[in-house]
């Protein structure tokens, strides 16, 4: 017997299976992925869910900046190397959202393309969706958003259009299923809540552990 | 790893006598449980959630076999592999056969339990590969060749001095007058030489939070990021679970998702929640080319359908450990295998044997805290009770306890004689109390009393007491 039949023998006398119909509650629930509670903290109007994901980025230290339109992104990016004093060089995948600003008009800015080799100082992504109720930002793994550019730079940006700010997960776990189809997925979904930390050596909370020491998002209206 | 869960008696004293330990375990009582509190009143919900969490879980156990099943399908959809594990040989068995069919000569990790109760480690080395722990304090702990004495913080038995004397040991290459007392430098040094062994190796294991059926996925949550450089830089991804890891929906992990990081650290989600699915899809850019699944039962499936069920519940979230008074006495290494504290102490008679076991659930004071923490409302008090009840049925607790329970039991069961040696034996043990009223010394509980003193029994029986209430009640209402 493989140790698939033989597990499932024992899980099934275990729980005296057999009897009454288990299957149909079973296929159901599979089906309709009944929502639980949600709390109510997300539940706002359109402005203040903004205002709120805002607000528990910062409890997570991740900081964030509004642009008007995706038009900016070039010299807010730009910006913020000089502010930290990093090269003047982004990585970033191929993502229209990305790549349909004028890149151009930063000469200095090179702009690395694919995935992270590891060697960038700082990584550009654009977020799928971004959850208001924690901070949390959700990015999907493929060619637009490399899941290397998440975690190999220092300094990770994010840009979320703030019609992508959902209240709560299940928002965006429905417009996942509405993206990919039922039951399928991307090969990685990334739900990141601020940068990399940790909390190993005595109980002290520390930045940058392996991922990104800083998470910056740009949140554009337009 | 060996068991010492049968020594916890001379684990516990040794603990105790261990300042650099107990200073260490300081942190645990300062850390955790303020953090907690914080995050748990910040969310109004989180008692209904709880329920919510519990009702997922007894659900999904009830019908697990199908959801298992269900499970596998969508993970081969995705590409993906499962592989059933009876047993730790088998899952072991199953990992070293895959690093051999490919080559693999340095494997990154995870954090893991299920690795650590399967002793995948010394597995791999024997056979000549190289794992590498990527969890800072995972990798801490095995260059000091040890074992988590905490499930999601498992070097929190040491102190920094101890782990800069270590990287100090072991980093070598690096120049020896360097500078490493801050907590940052130490992590500094710790992530730039892993760094480069994400990239060394040719296939990463991580555990799960939870195994999806709707869509075949697994979950990890971490806050440092390793379990994702851990997946997605080698070529091979494998997932390590046991079987009461799967909840039926994304829904159903989100709910529970709410509570684990607030039981844990006290977050509101960790930092990291990452649902791995398959391998890299054709346009991919990045992510393992192969995407296995190690199913491990190990004893799961016999404490279905028991009283010990509710305990295939937990989403090892450490709340209980974290305010157990025993726990922070002696730390997670008394415990002697994997799992300590409360969860620990009901697990591990089930996964090694009450034999082995049997002794952990003693260790309780049965106050009660973990219960009341427990996001998943399981009733460990009670679970330990059981336990004891098994250990003394089968003869296993020692001759002393098990006499004086003997004869208690014979007077208790005889009311009339019980009182009459009672109303001698308060005078004469207060007289014997001396002038302080204390026992510094009892006959058969030296332990007990070396670290403090028992008051003597004062006045008079609570029978007697109790008969002249009534008879005082009687006369006011007459
Ligand atoms: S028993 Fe409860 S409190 Fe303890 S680790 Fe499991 S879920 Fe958390």
């Amino acid at each position: 017997m493989s140790g698939r039949e033989a597990i499932l023998n024992k899980v099934r006398a275990s729980l005296n299976a057999g009897a009454g119909d288990r299957k149909t509650a079973v296929d159901e629930r599979l089906r309709s992925a009944p929502r639980g509670l949600i709390p109510a903290r997300g539940q706002l109007a359109d402005a203040e869910r903004v205002a709120l994901f805002e607000a528990q980025a910062a409890k997570v230290f991740s900081t964030t900046e509004r642009l008007a339109s995706h038009a900016d992104l070039p010299a807010a990016v730009a910006s913020y190397l000089r502010s930290k004093n990093l090269p003047a060089s982004i990585r970033m995948g191929g993502d229209p959202r990305l790549r349909g600003s004028h890149w151009s008009s930063q000469p200095a800015l090179e702009v690395r393309d694919g995935p992270s080799d590891g060697s960038d100082e700082a990584g550009l992504s654009h977020a799928f969706g971004a959850i208001a109720e924690t901070g949390t930002l959700v990015l999907h793994s493929g060619p637009d958003n490399p899941t290397t550019v998440n975690f190999l730079p220092e300094h990770h940006l994010v840009v979320v259009d703030a019609k992508d700010v959902a209240g709560d997960l299940e928002t965006v776990l429905a417009n996942i299923r509405d993206r990919f189809g039922k039951g399928v997925m991307p090969r990685t979904l990334n739900m990141i809540t601020g940068p990399s930390r940790s909390g190993d050596i005595e109980q002290k909370m520390l930045l940058g552990a392996h991922g990104p020491r800083a998470l910056h998002v740009f949140i554009v209206e337009g | 790893m060996q068991i010492t869960s049968p020594s916890f008696k001379k684990n516990s004293v040794q603990a105790l006598s261990d300042a650099q330990l107990q200073k260490a375990l300081g942190n645990v009582r300062a850390g955790f449980i303020d953090k907690r509190t914080k995050a748990v009143d910040a969310l109004p919900e989180f008692d209904a959630l709880r329920d919510n969490g519990k009702a997922i879980k007894d659900h999904t156990l009830a019908h697990l076999d199908l959801y298992l099943e269900a499970y596998e399908e969508q993970v081969k959809k995705a590409g993906g592999h499962v592989h059933w594990a009876q047993t730790a040989e088998d899952a072991r068995n199953i990992i070293l056969d895959l690093c051999k069919t490919r080559g693999v000569k340095t494997v990154t990790k995870g954090k893991s339990m299920i690795s650590e109760e399967i002793a995948l480690n010394d597995a791999l080395e024997e056979a000549g590969v190289r794992p590498v722990e990527t969890d800072l304090g995972e990798y801490i702990i095995q260059l000091r060749g040890e074992h988590p004495s905490h499930i999601i913080a498992p070097a929190v038995h040491l102190n920094k001095e101890q782990i800069e004397a270590d990287f100090r040991r072991v980093h070598t290459h690096l120049p020896a007058d360097r500078k490493l007392v801050e907590h940052e430098k130490l992590l500094t040094e710790a992530r730039a030489v892993l760094r480069a062994e994400y990239f060394k190796a040719d296939l990463g294991i991580t555990g799960a939070n939870f195994l999806v059926a709707e869509t075949g996925s697994s979950i990890i949550v971490t806050n440092e990021g390793n379990g994702d450089l851990t997946q997605i830089l080698p070529r091979v991804h494998v997932v390590i679970a046991s079987i009461e890891k799967v909840v039926p929906t994304l829904e159903d992990a989100a709910q529970i998702l709410r509570l684990l990081a607030r039981s844990a650290t006290g977050q509101e989600m960790s930092v990291y929640t990452t649902v791995s699915t398959g391998g890299r899809r054709e346009s991919d850019p990045d992510g393992p080319d192969e995407y296995h699944v190690v199913l491990l039962d190990n004893g799961r499936s016999s404490m279905l359908g028991t009283e010990f069920q509710e305990m295939l519940r937990c989403i090892r979230c450490g709340a209980c450990m974290n305010h157990c008074p025993v726990y922070h006495a002696v730390g997670g290494h008394a415990y002697g295998w994997v799992y300590p504290g409360p969860m620990g102490a009901v697990l591990t008679p089930s996964l090694i044997g009450v034999d082995k076991g049997g002794h952990l659930p003693n260790a309780s004071t049965f106050c009660g805290r973990c219960e009341s923490v427990c996001p998943m409302r399981i009733p460990l008090p009670k679970m330990m009770r059981h336990w004891r009840e098994r250990e003394f049925e089968r003869g296993l607790n020692p001759a002393v306890a098990r006499y004086g329970l003997k004869s208690w039991a014979f007077f208790a069961r005889r009311p009339r004689l019980y009182r009459f040696f009672a109303s001698f034996g308060i005078p004469a043990l207060s007289m014997l109390g001396g002038a302080k009223r204390r026992f510094s010394w009892l006959p058969f509980a030296g332990g007990w009393t070396k670290y403090r003193e028992l008051p003597a029994p004062e006045g008079r029986t609570f029978m007697q007491q109790w008969a002249q209430r009534e008879a005082l009640k009687q006369e006011v209402s007459s």
